[in-house]
């Protein structure tokens, strides 16, 4: 069994006991500990189940690479699934469940699969998911379903709130062990600004777990003084608990920093994200362990010789009373050692290596321990938890040479270089032979903006393995003068070790675990191979290997060795898969942090967006301005209100908040000729004191954004353009005069928000101007299409006659401060005339009913003036303007192009929005042919009857045809040709 | 995420302050102009695998539109420009020369 022991433990605080549950089952434990080591102490070994066949999985590692030990952690708002139990800290009260499993961890259905595991190999999905099709509903999807996905999603809003930030250095060091702390201190002492990042909470790396001593001090003193030193230092900042995810293009880093994980509710931020800027970026990540592949590897308790070591020094936990120690390398003795100094027992030392002479194993022989040389396991015994090992021949087949009783497997093969970050942003690694591993090339870093590598890695992560090569490597980055010295052994040599034993057959090829978590087996990738998968990226998906959520960093190298073993081929000429950040997996909410809620994106709000708020408004979203899309009364619906609105305005008076219209300033010698380029019309010869209506095209010649531009005077045109399109519009404008006409003296600026503009529209319009009193607005002085500066009511205005309804309509822009009350005054002195504020649907239908387009509805890109019949908005006369040359093209020309016209259902009924009218036959692909389709279609309550307006081939040339519609439920709506002008055709209402 | 150094403000942006505007010294082919050369100029680009010039603007920054040599498959940056010139200054495309031998040189 697992327990805790009664000394040792140099990560816990054994004067601050916890409590924590697993599955309902409360578990003590002491402040330091991991949920990992807190339930290892308590004897519980198997933490779940794997994601195929459902096997039994135990705890394998004691850091970021754990593949197995995920948990749901919290509850309700605080509830988070897929919770790494080797790298969350336990705090008091943690409630803790175990996932992937029905109806329960001990009991599991699914693990019927594993009895069929020899159906299930490699690729099994994609062979067995073609076919038969009926088989999908019924076979396939509810399996998938089952089966898919770890973990189940958070059910309740998210309680904590998270943070981003940012930070420049010269030098960010990822890993505070003994190379990171070496290489930051040469850093800051050379006077750069230097951030050290340091994903666990305390620093020292595996130096303080292996206790040699560097410059005659111990690890744990050394680093502590290295730490002090640093935090002394203004040009340093040290943060722990703070995990590097991810490097991007020209040293950005980000960092995800664990503030409040451990003390759940203090009202600190949960996370802080870090985006980092810096020069250069030292990588001291360290390696990780790697497994060996012999059948039963996965069997809970079988677990990485490092791992072992690291319970029993850091946490002071006993894994079990007897340990096999299986190792193809000398740094697996340490583990043996630390067992053995905690009072344990270590059966034997299981090394593949035919001769082991090194000074690690001799300390462990001269401790009485049995050292097999040349030997490996057969198989391992056990169940839900290891019972016994088989000793073989490594070099045989796995014929059974003794039996070893023992309640854990500490296994080693070797170590490899953490080169996540390194190769996240194009730096590349070189296969080295001698020492069996992919390592960063330092003559092939990633590169930043400068062209210079940005990136280099240190210490382990740099291949250097043994104490002193690691501090040699660390010290030379920055360092002159001598580096610290250690009085760690020598090792020897390990020796790659790809299967155990060599000679393994087929049976027992089939129980060795490469990637625990997605269960696949040495035999899976010996299957993709010899079904043609050669490439390791192919293979990674057919099997998927290094897929779960550990994303392969203990089971990579293996899976590539087997690979190219059975493609007969170097390592090397493997390669490896694709690193990609994250590192390790960040919360979504971390990722969101604050731009969550109301403040998700900036909301744009008019000066009157209070007042729309306290009458019944119903927003609609344009662009990220919210307008009134109509105003409710009590108990109204909102067809009715809409209804409502359009009647009113048509017989009384409405008022419309037009704020959000693009209002750009185009102003010096040069506007008009400027002007006369950026509009399909001429705009120079607009008199002062006119409007004009206007359409832009891009270069291609189609139709990009209306409005109506006027002329505030000789040298300055006031251009309006769509509520969405201002910002894009003025960026039109200036790329045109930066980049392409930058000799023309032409100014402008977006004055969109500093006005108020509010549409005064109805046959009483002109009544409650002249009752507000003030500036001439009669039709004789301020006709339709005009434009005066002036006083009403008080208020400074530009009163603009132009009309977007056909009815007589002024709009008024006053600045924006005094929009909101311009806008109650006019409700005030509007009482009198029936006045009613009216909302965008109101606008839509008051448009359509004319026959006026909408950008974005009657164009989608692809369509021209042209096309829209608006041939009178395009100068003949003009030698260019943008878009013209596009427009000349022959398709543009054609006369099969669909055109603009009114469509009028027979039975009066609304036709589908975006519905197409078919023509007869079918196409290249079997479906209908088209000959049209509608833009704009509304229920006019003018006219009592659904209004259209649509494309259609030939349009205006078939007037009085009935087109069919087809619509959901089979239902075909039939719809005539019709002129597109719903509403007063002659004009006289607008210019009345 | 890239950054760039604005010629005009002077600002050393990150990504998210700029917008893409594409490949760099385009001529522009009004009416008259043939479909093939209106063909070129609206859509062939060069697309190379190294030195590209091209347009930004610092949108939220100082609004100005700027240059940018830059390689598209290292990602170095060669140097950033005004946008009122026809083509990248001599002593830019001497540097540029100096980083990629190889380089064929701005046509
Ligand atoms: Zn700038």
């Amino acid at each position: 069994m697992s327990t805790r022991l009664a000394r040792g433990g140099r990560l816990i605080d054994r004067s601050k006991p916890i409590t924590i549950s697993f599955n309902g089952r409360r578990m003590p434990a002491f402040l330091g500990d991991t949920l990992a080591s807190a339930v290892l102490a308590n004897d519980q070994m198997m933490v779940g189940r794997s994601f195929k066949y459902h096997r039994p999985r135990g705890i394998m590692a004691s850091g970021a690479e754990e593949p197995n030990a995920l948990v749901g952690l919290g509850a309700g708002p605080r509830f988070e699934p897929n919770q790494r139990m080797t790298t969350t800290e336990a705090f008091d009260g943690a409630e803790t469940a175990s996932q992937n499993h029905w109806p329960s961890l001990e009991f599991d259905i699914g693990a019927i699969n594993n009895k069929f595991s020899r159906f299930l190999p490699g690729g099994f999905y994609y062979k067995t998911f073609m076919w038969p099709r009926s088989f999908w509903k019924n076979v396939y999807e509810p399996f998938i379903r089952q089966s898919a996905g770890l973990g189940k999603v958070p059910t309740d809003r998210d309680a904590d709130r998270y943070e981003q930030a940012y930070a420049y250095a010269d030098v960010v060091v990822v890993g505070a062990g003994i190379a990171g702390l070496t290489a930051a201190l040469g850093a800051a002492r050379s006077g750069k600004r230097v951030i050290v990042l340091e994903m666990t909470p305390a620093c020292g790396g595996r130096a303080v777990v292996d206790g040699f001593a560097i410059d005659g001090q111990p690890a744990e003193g050394w680093v502590a003084a290295a730490v002090d030193t640093l935090r002394g230092m203004d040009n340093v900042t040290l943060m722990t608990r703070t995990m590097a995810t991810g490097l991007y293009d020209h040293g950005y880093l980000m960092a995800a920093q664990r503030i409040a994980d451990h003390t759940p509710g203090d009202g600190r931020p949960k996370q802080r994200l870090w985006r980092i800027r810096t020069a250069e970026v030292i990588t001291a990540t360290g390696a990780i362990e790697r497994p060996l592949s012999f059948a039963g590897n996965d069997i809970p308790g079988v677990m990485l010789a490092a791992a072992v070591r690291d319970y029993a020094v850091n946490y002071g936990i006993s894994i079990g009373d007897r340990t096999v120690i299986v190792t193809n390398n000398d740094d697996a003795y340490r583990t043996a050692l630390a067992l053995l100094d905690a009072g344990l027992t270590v059966p034997a030392v299981i090394d593949a290596r035919p001769t082991v002479t090194g000074a690690l194993p001799q300390a462990v022989r001269d401790r009485g321990v049995r050292v097999l040389e040349g030997r490996g396991i057969a198989k391992v015994h056990g169940g839900k938890r290891v019972t016994g090992v088989e000793v073989c021949v490594q070099a045989g087949e796995g014929a059974m040479i003794e039996e070893l009783g023992c309640d854990c497997v500490a296994m080693s093969g070797g170590w490899s270089p953490v080169v996540h970050l390194w190769s996240h942003c194009g730096g590349k690694l070189l296969w080295d032979e001698a020492r069996a591993m992919f390592r960063p090339d330092a003559n092939r870093p990633p590169l930043g903006a400068d062209g210079r590598g940005m990136v280099r890695a240190v210490g382990a992560a740099n291949g250097m393995l043994t104490p002193d090569e690691v501090l040699t490597d660390a010290h030379a980055a920055f360092g002159d003068g001598t580096a610290p010295q250690t009085n760690a052994p020598d090792e020897a040599r390990m020796e790659p070790v790809w299967i155990m034993p060599q000679g393994a057959g087929p049976k027992l090829r089939a129980k060795m675990w490469l990637d625990p978590q997605n269960d696949v087996k040495v035999s899976d990738v010996q299957l993709a191979a010899r079904e043609g998968y050669e490439s390791v990226e192919h293979t990674k998906r057919y099997t998927t290997l290094g897929m779960a959520t550990d994303q392969g960093k203990i089971s990579n190298i293996n899976g590539l060795a087997v690979l190219s073993d059975a493609l007969h081929q170097q390592i090397p000429a493997t390669g490896t898969t694709t690193f990609r950040p994250p590192y390790t997996p960040l919360t979504l909410g971390t990722i969101a942090a604050e731009a969550r809620g109301e403040i998700f994106q900036p909301l744009r709000r008019t000066p009157i967006h209070e007042w729309h708020e306290a009458h019944g408004v119903e927003w609609e979203p344009v662009g990220l301005w919210r307008r009134p899309f109509c105003y409710k009364r009590a108990g109204e619906t909102t067809h009715a209100a809409v209804n409502r609105e359009v009647r009113n305005t048509r017989t009384n008076l409405g008022l419309l908040d037009a704020s959000t219209l693009g209002k750009i300033l185009v102003k010096g010698p040069d506007a008009g000729k400027f002007l006369d380029m950026l509009y399909t019309g001429v705009m120079s010869t607009l008199p002062v004191g006119k409007c004009r209506y206007g359409l832009m095209c891009n270069e291609q010649g189609f139709l990009s954004d209306d409005g109506v531009v006027v002329r505030l005077s000789e040298d300055s045109w006031l251009c309006h353009t769509t509520s969405g399109g201002a910002d894009r519009i003025h960026g039109w404008m200036e790329d045109w005069l930066q980049c392409e006409w930058w000799d023309w003296k032409v100014y402008t600026a977006n004055l969109t928000e500093q006005f108020a503009q509010i549409a005064v529209v109805g046959p009483n319009a002109r009544k409650v101007l002249e009752k507000l009193g003030g500036m001439d607005v009669s039709k004789a002085t301020l006709p339709f299409m005009t434009f005066a500066e002036g006083q009403l009511g008080g208020f400074n205005a530009r009163v603009f006659r132009i009309s977007f309804s056909g009815e007589l309509s002024y709009e008024i822009a006053v600045p924006a401060s005094e929009g909101r009350a311009f806008w109650e005054k006019l409700i005030e002195a509007g009482q009198e005339f029936g006045v009613m504020p009216y909302g965008t649907e109101c606008l839509h239908i008051l448009r359509a009913e004319k026959g006026f387009i909408m950008i974005g509805d009657e164009t989608d890109g692809t369509v021209i003036p042209q096309d829209l019949n608006m041939a009178w908005a395009i100068s003949k006369k003009k030698p260019d303007y943008l878009g013209k040359r596009g427009q000349e093209r022959s398709f543009l020309a054609s006369p099969d192009r669909w055109k603009l016209v009114g469509l009028e259902t027979l039975d009066g009924s609304v036709l589908p929005e975006g519905a197409y009218a078919v023509a007869p036959g079918v196409n290249a692909n079997g479906q209908r042919n088209v000959q049209g389709r509608v833009t704009s279609t509304y229920f006019s309550p003018t006219l009592n009857r659904g209004i259209a307006m649509g494309l259609v081939k030939h349009g205006p040339d078939r007037m009085g045809e009935v087109l069919d519609f087809p619509g959901d439920g089979g239902k075909v709506h039939q719809a005539r040709i019709v002129d597109q002008v719903f509403y007063d055709k002659e004009g006289a209402k607008n210019d009345a | 995420m890239l950054i760039l150094e604005c010629p005009c403000c002077g600002v050393k942006a990150e990504e998210t302050e700029l917008a893409p505007g594409g490949e760099a010294h385009l001529k522009r082919y009004g009416p008259g102009s043939s479909d093939e050369d209106f063909d070129n100029y609206m859509f062939a680009r060069a697309n190379p695998k190294g030195v590209h010039f091209e347009r930004w603007r610092h949108a939220y920054g100082c609004g100005k539109w700027f240059l940018a040599a830059r390689c598209t498959a290292t990602l170095e940056v060669f140097g950033t420009y005004p946008a009122q010139t026809t083509e990248p200054p001599a002593e830019l495309q001497a540097y540029i020369k100096s980083r990629r031998p190889e380089w064929e040189g701005y046509k």
